[in-house]
């Protein structure tokens, strides 16, 4: 990071921590009267957002469900950039980022994809896709791309998943399993400092014996790195075991939500029922 | 046996020279997955910017280096009509390559071909001339070798660097180098800049070499430099030692080879367009069998 970055975050913490005296209530996230159309103007014309509010606090676990078409995914998307935002803000740790480019934005969010084959390079080795992000912070110089002092890192880092990646340093990406490759997305993404990790139902495409792994991974991570961070996932399993907050998201909004004390409450049937009924009230209203 | 040696030193020479072009169309086509079309008019424009620079009196290396520079300006214009302006990537090259008929034509004051006969160039002066004076028509292929080598060893050493590695990533997953807080974009536009200083490079030192430039030399290059890649790759790609870029050098040897004997042969030139298409045709095809198989041999590794 920056050292003016740094200096940055300073001066959020200490105002935020003089004004309210807590970090615990200290956002790493806010949406600010989201509005967002597709297809603006046509027959398919649908208004996904409107007015959609949000925030997430520092260093927490949020689990996100909903039906497809709930808008999850889009909320992620306009989170990262990856599509135009119609109206509203979005704020990182107080900072206005609505209109910073993806690129720029991915210096503090990381974010791990459904498919496993968009979190790393399959034609580099995992020392080059490993090297390639480490260097995330610095310039893409002329310099040597693998700095061989680095390799022992990688290795200790590689071997905390507990696949033996640690010893396939020049194997190509591209010729690992998937859940291989969706445990190196994970630790590609959180090996610089970012300031918010986004799972994009990362672990959808993987095999219930790869998926219990990664999420235990993603769990270990999270709770070492201290990351905020934001899970979309079908799987209510793991939104009910996993995290410290659940938000059931339907038509751009979120419909329904639990955290702490209560979410320790809930359970796959309450997640299903809630399903349920809403889309009965869907079918009422169609 | 004369005839023989004859001919082995006309094809490593031109392979050599050519082979310029192979790396870097290597770059563009391998390792960014751009069909890079622009070759066809850069490659004339080395070669007529040389011959009009020499003829000004240019020292010839720095000739060479130049039109490395012009290439890289062409390659430009393809990389930002592509990235910046979203028109696709093979109408991008068509349009370079269009436009850099005229621009050659302005570069050798309407000339078809621009003879330099007799003047300086890498291959009579200095080391070329000291080659030539001790090995004959052999130190030309010498010089040629080591130009090649040259640029060989500097783009593979640029490959390995820090640029280089998110270069290769942006061609990989361009997805990952956004992630890692870059605009793939650019190295696109940075790696068609590369390719086609090389192909300018190539020309430049084809034109130093036969003593003339010709404005139409460029037609078939992008499909002559693209069938020695992966001719390459499907003969040499799975010897672990060999580097990519030299597997590019060592399929246009073997293409060279390929139309050089058929020539011997007795085919008359009209035809050689028609079987440099054939070649690629066939090239494309050894090399798509080749990677089924690697497919099927990964998958069965995983099973």
């Amino acid at each position: 990071m920056d050292s003016l970055d740094n200096k940055k975050d300073i001066n959020i913490e200490e105002k935020t921590d003089k004004k309210i005296g807590n970090k615990i209530n200290k956002k790493t996230v806010e949406f600010s009267h989201i509005y967002k159309t597709f297809n603006p103007g046509t027959v398919n014309e649908q208004d996904l957002f409107t007015d959609f509010n949000l925030s997430l606090k520092e260093d927490s676990f949020n689990s996100v469900v909903g039906s497809n078409g709930s808008g999850k995914t889009t909320m992620l998307n306009l989170l990262c950039g990856s599509i135009p935002i119609d109206s509203g803000d979005i704020l990182i740790d107080g900072k206005n980022i609505t209109k910073m480019k993806e690129h720029r934005r991915s210096r503090f969010i990381g974010r791990v994809y459904q498919d496993p084959a968009m979190g790393t390079c399959p034609g580099l080795t995992i020392l080059e896709n490993m090297s390639l992000s480490d260097n995330k912070e610095r310039k893409y110089t002329l310099a040597p791309g693998i700095d061989k002092k680095r390799v022992d890192y990688f290795r200790d880092e590689l071997s905390l998943l507990g696949m033996g990646l640690e010893d396939k340093l020049q194997v190509k990406v591209g010729t690992l399993s998937g859940g291989q490759r969706q445990a190196l997305s994970l630790l590609i993404a959180t090996m610089s400092p970012i300031k918010l990790l986004i799972l994009d139902e990362h672990t959808a495409a993987l095999d219930p014996k790869s998926s219990e792994l990664v999420m235990d991974l993603t769990q270990r991570v999270i709770s070492e790195k201290h990351i905020t961070t934001i899970m979309v996932t079908h799987n209510l399993k793991f939104a009910v075991s996993y995290g410290d907050r659940l938000l059931m998201m339907h038509r751009g909004d979120v419909v329904f939500e639990a955290s702490g004390e209560d979410k320790n409450n809930v359970s796959i049937k309450d997640l299903t029922d809630r399903f349920d009924e809403i889309s009965i009230e869907d079918g009422n209203t169609l | 046996m004369d005839i023989f040696l004859n001919l082995l030193s006309v094809i490593l020479r031109e392979g050599f020279i050519y082979g310029i072009m192979a790396i870097g169309v290597y770059i563009t086509y391998k390792v960014l997955d751009f069909p890079d079309l622009s070759v066809d008019g850069t490659f004339p424009l080395g070669g007529c910017a040389s011959a009009a620079l020499i003829t000004l009196g240019v020292n010839p290396i720095i000739a060479c280096v130049i039109c490395f520079g012009a290439g890289a300006l062409a390659g430009l214009v393809t990389g930002i009509l592509h990235v910046k302006l979203k028109i696709t990537d093979l109408l991008s090259g068509i349009l370079v390559m269009t436009a850099l008929y005229s621009v050659n034509m302005l570069v050798t004051s309407k000339k078809a071909v621009l003879s330099i006969f007799n003047m300086n160039t890498i291959f009579n002066t200095g080391l070329g001339k000291l080659l030539y004076d001790i090995f004959g028509q052999w130190g030309w292929v010498i010089m040629a070798a080591i130009v090649c080598i040259i640029v060989k060893i500097l783009v593979d050493i640029y490959l390995s660097t820090k640029s280089g590695l998110l270069l290769r990533g942006a061609g990989s997953n361009s997805l990952f180098v956004t992630s890692l807080g870059r605009d793939p974009g650019n190295m696109k536009i940075l790696g068609l800049m590369l390719g086609n200083g090389l192909t300018a490079l190539s020309g430049a030192v084809l034109t130093q070499q036969k003593e003339s430039a010709d404005v139409s030399s460029g037609t078939g290059m992008v499909v002559m430099a693209l069938a020695a890649v992966i001719l390459g790759e499907a003969l040499f790609g799975k010897v672990s030692f060999i580097r990519a870029t030299t597997t590019a050098v060592l399929g246009m040897m073997i293409y060279r080879t390929g139309l050089t004997v058929a020539m011997q042969m007795g085919l008359d030139t009209i035809y050689l367009k028609a079987l440099m298409s054939g070649l690629f045709i066939i090239a494309l095809l050894v090399g798509r069998e080749n990677k089924k198989r690697q497919n099927n041999s990964v998958l069965r590794s995983r099973l």
